[in-house]
Order: C-alpha cells, then structure tokens, then sequence
C-alpha cells in the first residue's frame, strides 16, 4: 500500500497534533480570550450563588423573608437586616434573593421551552421546505410583527377558570408562575426558529446528508444525527442570548402586576410601588432593577463571547 | 415588484384579520364578564332581565357570530362604548394615539440621530477608546429594564435635582408648547437610552462593512480630501438598509412606550391598553390591541416593501 | 440480458416558479428520456459536461431523486419508494466533494458503518468490526476509525467515503466525479482504488466523469449525455477508435494528450445551450459542424449502428 506512505507525508505534524484536541476545547481557549466573556460568566456565577444563599442566610439570620411587620416598614440598613426592609416590614436582602431565584427560574425554563418550540419548527421548516415551510414562515412572520408587551399583557391577564380550570388552580401560585413561563415561550420563539431555519438550509443539501439518505435514512433520523449536531453552536448562542430577552419581558410584566403575583417575590414585582418607593425609599427602588440590569448584560456579554469562540471562520470544517 | 408588494399587501391584511379573531376571542377570557358588571351597578335586576340584557346584546351567541358582528360594525366606523370613559372608543383612542406618536417619534427619530454619530464615529476605528465605550453603552441599552431605566432618570432628575417633572403631560393652569416640552423630556429621555444601543450597533456594523470596501481604500489612497466623501457617500449606502431595520423595531419601541407612559403617567395608547385591560373595559381593551398591532403591522410592511425595493433578490423569494 | 441495473426512459422535470400572471409553467427538462443497462461487475461511465444532466440522473439511480417519468429496475424488480431498504443496501453512491461528505462531527469509524445503522441491520461490535475491516480494504491505518474528518487529506477522506458506500455491500456504486475535487497525483490512486475493489468485490458502477481520460481506464462502455439526451453509448474501445456522433468526436478530440500526434482541435463552437429552452429537433444542431437542414427538423431516434449494433448514437450522419 504505497499509498499510505505518500499520503500520510501529505499530512503535516502540525495537524496531527491538533487532530489530538477535540473542537469544543479549541473553542474554549479561545471563549477565555475574550474579556467581557469570562468576565460575564463569573459575574453569573456569582449572582446564582447569591440567589441560592436565600435559604441559608434566612436560617443564620433567623427571619422570615415572607412575615409582614407593618411596624418596621422602611427601615434603614441594621445588623438584623443588611439592606433594611421593605412596605411589608419584610428583609430586603432576603427578598431580593429569592426573587432572584424565581426570575431566574423562569428566565431559564421560558428560555428552554420556547427554544424548544422554535427549534422544532425551525428544523421542519428548513429540513421538508415546500408549502410546510411557506405555512410556518407565515406565521413565524405574523408572530414576529405583532407588538408583544400588549401581547403579553393580554395573555398574562387571562381568566384560567374560563378554559376550564379549577378556581382553586387558577389562582394558585403554582398557575401563576406556570402562566408566566407559557406565554414568554409562546411569544419569544421566533427568533430561534428563524436561525435555525437558515443552518437547516445551509445544511441540508450537504454530501453526508444525501449520502444517508440513499441509504435510505428516514427524515426523522437525518434531523437528528446529522443536521441538530451541525448546527448546534448558532442555537447555544441564540438560546443565551434568549435568556436575557425573556428575563427582561418577566420583570416587565411583573412589574406591571401582570406577571409573578406578591407575595411571591421577583425583582420585577419588587418595584411594582415604584412611584411611592422614589419618594420614600429611593434605594429600594434601585436594587432590583440593578440586579435585573446586570443580570441581562451579563447574559449579553457571555453569549457575545460565545459567538466569538464559535466564529466558523476561524474553525474548519 | 407589483407582484411582490401585493402579495405583502395581502399577507398583512391576512394576519391582521387573524390577530382580529384571537385577540377578539382573548378578550372573552378575560376575568368578568360585561352583563354582569352593568347588572351590578343596577340595583334589584333579576337572572331574567339580566338573561334579557345578554340577548340584547348579542352575548348569549356563539362566538364566531359576535365577531362577526364586532367586525362589521368595525368596518364601519363603530368600535363600541367605553365603559371607563363613558365615551365612544373612537374618541378615546384618538388623542391617546396622538400622544404616543409625540413620544414614539420624537424618541424614533432622536435615537437614530445618536445613533448614526456613534455608529459612524466607533466604525471609524473598530476596537478603539470611543468604540469600546460605545459599545459598552449599547449592550447597556439593550440590556436595561425600561421601567427601571425611568425610575432612576425619575430618581436623579425629578426628585434630586427637580430640574423635571416626575409624570403627568403638563402642570394645571398650563398646558404650553415648553409645558409639554418639560413634561416629554424624561420620558422621550428614557426610550432614546434604551433603542439607541440596538440603533447604533446595526449602524457601526453596516459601516464597518462599507468601509471595508475597495472604493473606500481608493479613496483613501487619493487623500484627506476625499476622506469627506468617503463618509457622506458610505453613509449613504450602509443607511439604507439600517434605516429599514430600524423601522422593523417599532414593535419593542412600542412595548417600551407601554411601559413608559406608565411610568410617567402619560395618557397615550400603551397606558390606555394597560388601563383598559386592568379593568375589564373589553370595548376599550380590543380596539387599543387592534390599534397597535395595526399600527406594528404596518410599519413592518413598510419596512418590508423599502427593503424589497432596494434588495430586488429579496422582492424575488 | 441479465441486467443488475436497468434505466428505462428516466425523464427529471423540475417545474420552475409560478408566474404570477397565468399562463404555463415553465419546465427544465434536466434528463430526458434516458435508457440504459449495467451489467454485473460491469462499468458503465456516464459522460457530458456541466448541464448534461450527469448527476441528476446519477441521484436517480442512487434513490435521491424520484424521476418524473421511467423507472429504474435492480434485477428486473422497480426502485420505488416500497423497497426503498433493498435499494439503500444494493446501491450507494460516492461524490465528488471529498470535503463535504463527511459528517464533521462523525468519527470515521461511525461514518463508515452509517449503512448499516441506517439499515439496522448489524449490531454495534458487528458494524465495529466491518469499519475496521473496511479501513484496511481502502488502505487506511487502523487508527484512523478513532478520529475526524478533519484530521484527514482530500484523498484520505474519498478512501473514507469509499469504505463508507462499500459498507452494505453493494452491487452497485454510482461514483459521481469522485476524481474531480483531487488533486492529480492523488487521482491515479483514487481511480486504482476503484478498480482494485471492483475486481474484489464483483461491484458494477455508474461512473459519471468529465473527463474522458478517466474513463478510458476503467469503463466497460460509455455513455454520453448532452442536454440531458443520451445521444451516444457504445462499449470502450468503439467510442475511443469509432465515435459516432460529432459531440463525441469534439469530446475526444478537446482531451489532452502527451505526443499522440498532434492534430487540429475542432473546437465547439458556441456554449451548451440552457435547459429552459434546448434547441429544437436535434439538440446538438446550433454547435454541429456536421449541420445540415433535416437536424433542424427532425430529431434523430436513438438507435444502432449497422456496423455495430451495440453502439448506439442519435445522429442522421452517425454511420
């Protein structure tokens, strides 16, 4: 096999060593490079702990986050509570942090499910085309320019016992921060599905694919051995990017009083009395909108950074 | 190209005929129900009578068929009574459309003037001192709670330094042109911060690539002199699709109007919407929806139809 | 005959946009009425330059497109979407781009066993075992079923898709310009690799080329597309020493070659029409040297020799 020996000297050695890195560990030295990225993904990781710390500060400080003393409204910062209280006599810090929690949860399972959904009708779209792919883009379209707040609004204030739900279920807390989730999915998935419609087409007609399929591969089978895996980075930084979107429209339309119900607390919902917190607590009304601010741009770094480590241009094919 | 406008043309109608149906059918849902709101406020009424009034008013019908009816009577001109108002729809939409216009545009127009400046000044050099700092500034803006936003420009300028009023449209026993001036400023303030930075990064990136190009490095190489013209004409070729971007972000620019005018107590569409919603004014509630994902649509097709004129590859698809 | 493969009048239409304002429409004809037959272990190339229809016709026959009219036939029985597992194992099919036809995210070694997972056919140390010996039949090194396709030349990764189509084992491999993208020295390889397996494994192919050079090493016959028309198919050596038709002929002629005595080339004139509007009667007729007015008439059957009847051209002036 005289072959191999003229091939492999064709071959260098630089690219043997590198074939020894997998993709994924050349792409993160090169995430580590960017500043804002890494920088964003330690800020992230700090506020998570932060909000995880609820529980455990409330048992060391021996409180009750949800109890209202109405004698201790507004009080200023004391040792018992590090960032005073607020309308409801209640701690603070305390509350911020569990708030944390649940706009965070809902950033990441809105995040999930209306990725999901435009992923889904993303690949379908782009994979079968046709009048399937006309039909979907339509309405792609027409979810995309309607304005969504008043959207939104709408949904958030809907009467659940009208659908055939239980009073009891209806307003339930539980409904209440399911409802919160379904309808930010159900509104925030265009812009995903659109992406990946486009990879789906720049992949599709792809040797390997055609290869599977004349050996008589099913669409299902190709969608997901081989078109998902190749578009995957696009969607990972669509989705992060996705993150910041849905916590922004949680904050809004708690803020509104249409999203997480008090006494629930999340930092959207905390500023719900802004216009008596100015004037009476102005430090109230900074920090959960400052929690939600940095939140966000650090979500919007990090999946900057990512876009700049999955750059295809710098990765081979 | 007639082909192509037509077809947008009906696609819009189309969507806004569905949007009609849904957001008609989400309203039904929504907590309360009008017969039983007018019979509470009527003393000693009976289930007969109230049954009466419900046939009176069409309530008792099948869905399909009371839209039907909305539809038609919207088609000419009749969008019910407000309850809240005590006045036809129409009288009330029309000044609060007006207003938010007041607050869209100017806030429009002065975000794409700051933007093309710091779009066209970070492009000049990429990676610089005033391009990390515009940077920074965008990703803030795209980044920050609008609500938020307002309450600190709020917190700093009316209740620190009382240089502006804090809400309202103007002070009783005025009502001027500088009036109304004082009282727009926070708010048009607040939307400029906040789409500037999405503005300004679709600039910087369209003249990055305009620059990039080889009638500019002719030009370059010619000298100063023609450096002016480099910028006026490579202005204008990367304005041109950006302006119509721009135009397809009217939708958040309305959400962020909602959220203003709540914040600042501005009687425009948005707060009307809010309103109407929070208390169960259906008449109201679907036609200020209606108005805005009329108005949404529109600007969409409009930013559509310039695009198809200025691409003719897109006009083809 | 006891054909493997036959082709029967395979016609692909593509239908074009609709016109907004009525009337018909339009149609690309991209291969019209084609007919042809494979025998085993026998290689059949398919010749014609860009436009003739080649690798359309090559993906018909490979199950990826439906033809709008015809049939094709594997030992008699009809390739429909029925016994679409028969095809996906009897036939497969190597491209031209080595470099995009390889699943990046894929080691080699799940790349060549992709058949029979698709088929379900084997088990996981089955399918293991038959990459690794399908490595070493396309003189790679057994390491290399452990890496990606990255790490491998132009020339390594044709051996890849090589052993990938070799998998099922096939009867029938339709190779679409898989010498193409390489480089020149790697060609020769390549192409000795073909007939080295060819003679192993009792395989026929279907193999389309440009270049006719590359054919005359390793086809049985050849046929000839233009526009789509097969308008000549004879075995080798009666295409090289006799052509039949002027296309043909220019083919031939238009072939570089080392001291075989150097005589005019009759270019061709003009370019191959487009396929929305091939020329009427015989479709060769705006470029022939040969022209006369019956061409511009009446298009000329696809029929025998007299002199040979197993070459086949569709000329008024093919004897």
């Amino acid at each position: 096999m005289t072959d191999l020996a003229t091939e492999g000297a064709l071959a260098s050695p630089a690219r043997a060593i590198e074939a020894a890195q997998s993709v994924w560990s050349l792409r993160w030295r090169r995430f580590r490079h960017h500043r804002a990225g890494i920088a964003s993904l330690a800020i992230l990781a700090l506020l998570v702990l932060f909000c995880l710390s609820a529980y455990p500060l409330e048992r060391y400080l021996n409180l009750d986050s949800n109890a209202t003393d109405l004698l201790s409204r507004y009080d200023p910062p004391s040792a018992t509570h590090w960032l005073g209280t607020d309308e409801g006599g209640r701690d603070e810090l305390l509350r911020l942090m569990y708030g944390g929690q649940i706009s965070l949860l809902v950033g990441l399972l809105a995040t999930v499910i209306g990725g999901g959904i435009g992923v889904s009708l993303g690949l379908v779209a782009g994979y079968f085309g046709g009048r399937l792919d006309s039909f979907l883009m339509r309405l792609t379209d027409g979810v995309i320019a309607l304005p969504l707040l008043p959207l939104l609004i709408v949904l958030a204030a809907l009467d659940l016992t009208k659908l055939g739900f239980s009073s009891e279920f209806a307003h339930s807390g539980a409904a209440g921060f399911w409802r919160i989730v379904v309808i930010i999915a159900l509104v925030d998935w265009t812009a995903i599905a659109r992406l990946v419609r486009a990879a789906t087409l720049s992949v599709k007609e792809r040797d390997y694919i055609l290869a599977a399929r004349a050996s008589g591969a099913g669409a299902l089978y190709v969608m997901a051995t081989h078109v998902l895996p190749n578009i995957v980075t696009p969607i990972i930084v669509a989705l992060t990017l996705t993150v910041g979107r849905v916590i922004l429209f949680e904050s809004v339309l708690s803020f509104l009083g249409f999203g997480i119900v008090p006494p629930t607390p999340s930092w959207g919902n905390m500023l719900n009395n802004a216009q008596e917190l100015v004037t009476t607590a102005p430090a109230l009304a900074i920090y959960p909108g400052l929690l939600i601010f940095i939140t966000v741009i650090a979500v919007n770094f990090l999946g900057d950074g990512m876009q700049h480590a999955f750059d295809p241009r710098s990765e081979r094919r | 190209m007639l082909a192509f406008t037509l077809r947008r043309m009906g696609q819009t109608l189309v969507v806004l005929l569905v949007m009609s149906f849904i957001i008609y059918g989400l309203i039904g849902l929504m907590p309360g129900d009008p017969i039983d709101i007018m019979a509470a406020s009527m003393p000693g009424v009976t289930p007969e009578v109230v049954a009466k009034l419900r046939a009176i008013y069409g309530l008792d019908q099948p869905l399909m068929l009371r839209y039907w009816r909305w539809l038609m009577a919207a088609l000419q001109g009749d969008l019910g009574f407000s309850r809240t108002h005590s006045q036809p729809v129409l009288e009330v939409l029309t000044p609060a459309l007006w207003q938010t216009c007041k607050l869209m545009i100017s806030s429009f127009v002065l975000s794409v003037i700051a933007a093309l400046i710091l779009g066209v000044v970070s492009a000049l050099r990429p990676g610089g001192f005033v391009d990390s700092f515009v940077s920074l500034f965008a990703f803030a803006g795209i980044s920050v709670p609008v609500f938020w936003l307002a309450l600190v420009l709020i917190l700093t300028f009316a209740v620190a330094l009382h240089w502006l009023p804090a809400s309202g449209m103007t002070n009783v026993g005025d009502g001027g042109v500088m009036d109304q001036v004082r009282h727009l400023t926070l708010p048009v303030l607040t939307l400029m911060l906040a789409n500037t930075g999405q503005f300004t990064r679709y600039v910087r990136a369209a003249m990055i690539e305009t620059l990039r190009m080889d009638f500019v490095r002719t030009a370059w190489a010619k000298g100063a002199g023609a450096w002016r013209v480099v910028i006026v004409h490579a202005l204008r070729n990367a304005l041109i699709p950006v302006v119509t971007i721009m135009a397809l972000s009217f939708g958040t620019l309305f959400s962020g109007a909602l959220v203003t005018e709540t914040m600042f107590a501005q009687q425009g569409m948005g707060k009307m919407i809010y309103d109407s919603i929070l208390s169960n004014d259906f008449n109201l509630a679907l036609s200020g929806l209606l108005f805005a994902t009329l108005i949404t649509l529109l600007s969409n097709l409009a930013a559509d139809l310039a695009y198809g004129w200025l691409d003719p590859r897109i006009a083809l698809k | 005959m006891n054909a493997l493969l036959s082709i029967e009048n395979v016609s692909v239409s593509f239908a074009q946009p609709k016109r907004l304002f009525g009337g018909p429409r339009a149609s690309l004809r991209a291969v019209d009425d084609v007919s042809a037959e494979i025998g085993e272990g026998e290689t059949l190339a398919l010749v014609g330059e860009s436009g003739s229809g080649k690798t359309t016709l090559g993906h018909v026959v490979a199950g990826l497109r439906k033809p709008s009219a015809g049939r094709v036939r594997l030992r008699g029985a009809e390739l429909d979407a029925a016994n679409r597992a028969l095809a996906g194992r009897a036939i497969q099919i190597v491209f031209q781009d080595p470099f995009s036809a390889l699943d990046p995210r894929m080691p080699v070694s799940d790349i060549i066993a992709e058949p029979l997972r698709i088929q379900g056919a084997a088990s996981k140390a089955e399918r293991r075992a038959r990459a690794a010996a399908l490595v070493e039949e396309v003189g790679l090194p057994v390491d290399a079923l452990n890496r990606y396709p990255h790490e491998f030349s132009g020339g390594q990764r044709q051996r890849i898709a090589i052993a990938r189509a070799l998998a099922p084992a096939p009867h029938l491999i339709v190779a679409d310009e898989p010498l193409s993208a390489l480089d020149v020295s790697i060609q020769s390889q390549i192409l000795n690799l073909f007939r080295d397996i060819q003679k192993r494994e009792r395989l026929s192919y279907l193999f389309i080329s440009h270049d006719l050079g590359v054919v005359e090493h390793l086809a049985d016959r050849v046929a000839v597309l233009y526009l789509g028309r097969i308008i000549e198919l004879a075995r080798r050596e009666d295409i090289f020493a006799h052509p039949a038709h002027p296309y043909t002929r220019a083919l031939l002629d238009s072939m570089p070659r080392i001291g075989k005595g150097r005589h005019r080339k009759r270019a061709i004139k003009g370019e191959m029409p487009s396929p929305l509007a091939p020329p009427s009667a015989c479709v060769f007729h705006p470029r022939c040297p040969l022209v006369q007015d019956i061409c511009r008439t009446l298009a000329p059957r696809f029929e025998p020799l007299a002199a040979r009847p197993s070459h086949l051209a569709a000329c008024h002036f093919k004897e």
